[in-house]
């Protein structure tokens, strides 16, 4: 017994580094793993306190680009409801059920990443806001990313430019469907797997989300195809992904909940038990 | 010994807040930062509390990683040099350093640069693995640790010798 105190007190150092160490090193296994960074991130009342003060001062240096960008997603919207044909739905309406599945919440990024190998965004609402993990987060040109972690008053946003991000996508001509991943280097690019051999592609055809999970509404625009090859087994296509977003300059986005993804949720799992 | 621990916690802040409002979002040539807030392990007095030096230093990494979203890897980093800093001091100042009289403001500039290196480049390498976690890409980690300390070398000897005058 008195060995084993003696040589705890001897190498107390080493052992507190071992300890330490280790502490970070579970971290950062966590933060590698798809929703697990539970403890430490920037959706807190510190860290999120001083980039929004930051930010507070900072977004008036983008104030002409943001509301160009804004003005042209007035544009569009506009050119939508004018061209409408009168479609209005002048039957009886169930009250009960209203039939808006999408709600959105507006949102400015607080901090923004783009040259890490898992890049990770801050957004200044919060559960206050009734915003969730596994809500969809888009910008007005198209993807951006998907809510981790929630504060009161922030939450953080695992960005498309993230190693550990997985999000289902297809071509808009073709229902060919993949996964949309990143190979962490450059931030325009992204990559398209699993789309089939057999499907029809071209450069310059334009990506889409696909709607097959709870959390993004189908024909989010994604980017164009800049190129593609067969991958190892060549059955599959991995496709380069030019953004729409510039993923680099991110300023006003819109958080996305979807009012049927625990129903949806619950009949999958019911499904795979 | 008051004046000492209101210099280290001024440091401390501002080191973190530089490190995570500016120098993360410099991103030259697309991807390459400095990380300066390793120098207030590297200046650190040397006659210390071994215990509270590597506490201090697990805790200024962990600062980074809340920050930067970053999980753990600046605090495994900052734990790593902090507790390996004796054994580079003895290695690059020799006799002036067992004497126990060394200060860094009287030392020679070339055995402090290669001070600074060996610590930057370890720190930088653990960093950098530990963040990109695939053996197979390291290549993308040593390029990565090789520019960025480059960046952070320049800036760490640039903030000695400024702010080593007014003494």
């Amino acid at each position: 017994m008195q060995q084993i105190i003696n040589f705890i007190i001897r190498n107390k150092s080493f052992l507190l580094y071992l300890l330490l160490f280790s502490i970070a090193f579970v971290f950062t296994i966590q933060s590698h793993s798809y929703h697990k960074s539970k403890f430490i991130n920037s959706a807190n009342f510190l860290s999120g306190g001083i980039y929004n003060s930051v930010n507070n001062v900072s977004e008036y240096i983008h104030l002409r680009t943001q509301n160009e960008l804004l003005q042209e997603e007035n544009n569009h919207l506009k050119s939508i409801l004018y061209n409408q044909k009168d479609t209005i739905n002048k039957t009886f309406t169930d009250t009960t059920y209203s039939g808006v599945s999408y709600n959105f919440t507006p949102a400015i990024v607080i901090k923004n990443s783009y040259s890490l190998n898992n890049n990770i965004l801050l957004l200044n609402k919060g559960k206050r806001d009734s915003i969730q993990q596994d809500f969809g987060v888009v910008s007005p040109k198209g993807l951006v990313g998907i809510v981790d972690n929630t504060s009161k008053k922030y939450a953080t946003v695992i960005s498309v430019l993230n190693t550990s991000s997985r999000i289902s996508a297809q071509l808009k001509k073709s229902n060919h469907f993949g996964s949309l991943v990143w190979n962490g280097k450059s931030p325009y690019l992204v990559q398209l797997t699993e789309i089939p051999k057999i499907a029809p592609l071209t450069a310059g055809d334009t990506i889409i989300t696909s709607g097959r999970s709870s959390i993004f509404p189908k024909n989010i625009p994604i980017g164009t195809i800049d190129s593609f090859n067969l991958d190892a087994s060549e059955n599959y296509y991995i496709i380069n992904v030019r953004l729409f977003n510039d993923m680099t300059s991110l300023e006003h986005v819109y958080i996305i909940e979807n009012k049927d993804a625990n129903e949806i949720n619950a009949l999958i799992n019911n499904i795979n038990e | 010994m008051n004046s000492l621990i209101f210099t280290h916690t001024f440091r401390f802040i501002i080191l973190a807040l530089l490190q995570v409002l500016v120098l993360s979002h410099i991103n030259f040539l697309g991807y390459i930062n400095p990380y300066l807030y390793i120098i207030f392990i590297l200046l650190y007095p040397l006659k210390n509390n071994r215990i509270v030096f590597i506490l201090l230093s697990f805790l200024l990494g962990l600062t980074i990683d809340m920050f930067l979203d970053s999980g753990g890897v600046h605090a495994a980093a900052s734990v790593t040099i902090a507790f390996i800093r004796p054994v580079v001091l003895k290695f690059t100042f020799g006799a002036v350093y067992d004497h126990q009289t060394m200060k860094f403001s009287n030392v020679e500039f070339g055995s402090k640069l290669t001070y600074i290196v060996i610590l930057t480049l370890i720190h930088h390498f653990i960093l950098f693995s530990l963040e990109i976690f695939n053996f197979y890409k390291i290549i993308l980690i040593l390029q990565n640790t090789l520019f960025s300390s480059i960046f952070t070398i320049i800036l760490c000897v640039l903030t000695t010798i400024i702010f080593s005058r007014r003494n």
